[in-house]
């Protein structure tokens, strides 16, 4: 004890002080440094947009910009909002299987493995859609089209499988490992409290997955699911890849629609002129597209902490 | 391993050679149209011309059409045998698209420009500020066969006509068996099968220059104009870049599809009707439509914009062919340009150039006819006064 000479409180506080206010400011610096980002991206869209935005419509590649955004702003939430459809369910269903479900020595590989399948480039999802997976949903379709065809979804089949349909799968395997590991991490930390209550007081396991852990992690799963989104919104290769695009139309195993990525990615480079405004002014509608979905997710986040297992 | 290294050396220095000649204007015609790389007149003549050529330094900025990238690197290779004979001549070329890089040339950031149309006369008047009053000429050098390709198991060959290609695309004739398709196909065997359209995603020349012939060939059953990108009301399966389509369509039984000739393997291609005949697509037929075709009136005397006239080709060629171009100034500022863009475009156009271009893409050689052309309208480049 005597040979240690503690430091006095003051300089102490002094030095913490220093340390303290260093290390906000690098924090502060690196917030405000997104935020400057984000403005140069938003500048840069908004002043390359503008020219198509006030172009008169007989330049344009459409009647009018909104008649040429429209149908791919459409294209693009719907591609998207199929995707998380099909892979909401299955993510949250791997999630609870790693925490809650399977033995300790199994969880951890399918962590692993679903990790991975995160890291995987989108261009490689693209090749895979389009070769392998695409062929393969053909007889798919056909029969769907045969016994479910009178729902306007389920209209004429594609010969080649390159539909919204199979775009939708692709994206829905490359968003499901960003829901499955984020909806992990959350059920995980479901307090040990609450499930053993609820176990205690005669729950079967599904009731206390049911009453403990579901709504202590719904905020955190929406927000997963969000993200996936984001990446589902933004897909510009496997889309590109996987669809033969076209006009919007409902049935969903034909060829046609398209996304705002894949629409800028397959014209970009040989575009000039106000073509190439047009093309940004379409990227700049699905920025807002994104920015209006993400404020609605957190807008229902905050709406439903207050009912929480957390408190 | 030597071996091949001179031969190699050989072959280069040969092809400058007959670059040379040819920029000389001492244009012999039995040295250019020889073409074989390593031919002994080849590189005796090419000693000899060098030292006449003036010596040519420095670097050319090209811009424009994505289809003569790859030809382009068999030209930029030649480009160096110029190089190692003379001081050091330089190509940079960027594939920005037709469109781009005519704009670049009027604004004169670059000293040609590669297109896939040529300048119309709205663009000859802007360039004038950068070219000089006389404008800039369209100089073809890169012709490609459009292969109209298809897959259908147990059928090889097919025998179909404008009309009848123009309402495969158009959703029009929907099954194989069709009784247009089996009035041109006499003791073919067609199935009963679903005919799928393959058309390219992105915006290209090729597309540009098929809806050309389709419009301009079967007026009454293609009534869209032709444009670079698909008609955007006709639905229809689609796929990125050439190899988009090709691979696609060759995974896909009954589909057909529009490529260049080179490009699309592993598929078979439809004979087209010319006048009474049904002609294979090859690089001689191709080669031919565009020696037969007239030339766009222009303000240039020495421009050689060509307009594939498809209701009138002559027996043998091959009209579904797209032909690209580089534009060449007629005055440029300074000697050093001159010179360059003097050597490059000749030995671009030379039937040393083409070849090489041959052996790299598989496009079609250019006429000797027009080759010649080309280096005599080149050979009028002159500095602006």
């Amino acid at each position: 004890m005597t040979t240690v000479t503690a430091p006095s409180p003051l300089t102490a506080g002094e030095k913490g002080r220093a340390g303290d206010k260093f290390f906000s400011g690098l924090t502060f610096a690196a917030g405000a440094l997104i935020l400057v980002v984000l403005l140069f991206v938003t500048l840069f869209l908004v002043v390359n947009a503008y020219p198509a935005l006030v172009a008169s419509p007989a330049e344009l590649t459409g009647e009018s910009f909104f008649s040429y955004v429209w149908p791919l702003v459409l294209g693009t939430l719907l591609a998207a909002g199929l995707a998380l459809l099909f892979a909401t369910p299955v993510a949250i269903g791997v999630a609870l299987f790693i925490s809650h479900v399977a033995p300790r020595k199994l969880a951890k590989p399918v962590g692993y493995v679903i990790d991975l399948l995160a890291a995987i480039p989108s261009v490689v999802y693209g090749a895979w859609g389009m070769l392998f997976l695409a062929p393969l949903l053909v007889p798919i379709y056909d029969w769907l089209h045969t016994y479910l065809g009178w729902i306007p979804l389920f209209g004429d089949p594609s010969a080649t499988g390159r539909t919204i349909l199979t775009a939708s799968i692709v994206l829905a395997v490359m968003v499901l490992p960003i829901i499955t590991a984020l909806s992990r991490e959350i059920f995980v930390q479901t307090p040990k409290l609450h499930e053993e209550a609820a176990l205690a007081l005669g729950a079967t396991r599904w009731e206390m997955i049911k009453m403990a852990v579901l709504p202590f992690a719904r905020p955190g799963v929406i927000s997963a699911i969000m993200l996936g989104l984001g990446r589902a919104l933004g897909e510009t290769m496997a889309v590109a890849l996987v669809l033969s695009s076209g006009a919007l139309g409902w049935n969903l195993l034909s060829e046609g629609n398209n996304t705002i990525p894949a629409e800028i990615a397959a014209n970009f480079p040989e575009a000039s002129g106000l073509r190439y405004n047009e093309l940004i002014a379409a990227g700049l509608a699905l920025f807002v597209i994104t920015l209006v979905v993400n404020l609605a997710a957190r807008w229902i986040v905050n709406r439903h902490k207050e009912f929480s297992g957390a408190n | 391993m030597k071996l091949t290294r001179i031969g190699q050396a050989a072959a280069v220095l040969s092809i400058a050679a007959l670059g040379l000649t040819a920029c000389g204007g001492s244009n012999n015609p039995g040295a250019s149209s020889s073409g074989t790389a390593g031919s002994g007149t080849g590189s005796a003549s090419g000693s000899a011309s060098a030292s006449e050529a003036p010596q040519v330094t420095g670097t050319l900025t090209g811009s424009g059409a994505s289809s003569q990238q790859s030809a382009m690197a068999a030209w930029a290779e030649g480009a160096d045998g110029i190089k190692s004979v003379q001081s050091g001549l330089k190509v940079q070329y960027s594939p920005d698209g037709s469109g781009a890089g005519v704009k670049k040339l009027i604004a004169g950031q670059v000293q040609f420009a590669g297109s896939d149309a040529a300048l119309d006369a709205d663009e000859q008047k802007q360039v004038q500020t950068f070219c000089g009053p006389e404008g800039a000429m369209n100089i073809p050098v890169y012709i490609a066969p459009i292969a109209v390709s298809f897959k259908l198991s147990g059928v090889d060959k097919l025998n179909l006509d404008a009309s009848t290609v123009a309402k495969i695309f158009s959703n029009k004739i929907t099954k194989w068996n069709d009784p247009a398709i089996a009035a041109l196909n006499e003791g073919v065997t067609l199935p009963d099968a679903k005919i799928t359209p393959i058309h390219r995603a992105d915006e290209s020349g090729t597309t540009d220059n098929f809806t050309e012939y389709l419009h301009s060939a079967a007026a009454s059953d293609w009534s869209w104009d032709p444009a670079k990108a698909w008609p955007s009301d006709l639905s229809g399966e689609s796929a990125a870049k050439t190899s988009g389509v090709v691979g696609l369509a060759a995974q896909t039984e009954g589909s057909i599809t529009y490529a260049d000739l080179a490009a699309a393997t592993n598929l078979s291609h439809a004979s087209i009707k010319v006048g009474e005949v049904f002609q294979e697509p090859t690089e001689e037929a191709a080669a031919k439509i565009v020696e037969a075709s007239k030339r766009v009136e222009s303000t240039n005397k020495n421009d050689m914009a060509v307009e594939i006239d498809y209701s009138n080709a002559p027996a043998g060629s091959y009209p579904v062919t797209m032909v690209s171009y580089q534009i060449f100034c007629q005055t440029y500022k300074d000697q050093n340009t001159v010179d360059m863009v003097k050597a490059w475009g000749t030995f671009v156009s030379s039937q040393a150039g083409q070849t090489a271009a041959q052996d790299e893409v598989g496009s079609a050689p250019l006429a000797a006819t027009i080759s010649d052309e080309a280096a005599k309208a080149i050979a009028t480049i002159t500095v602006a006064k």
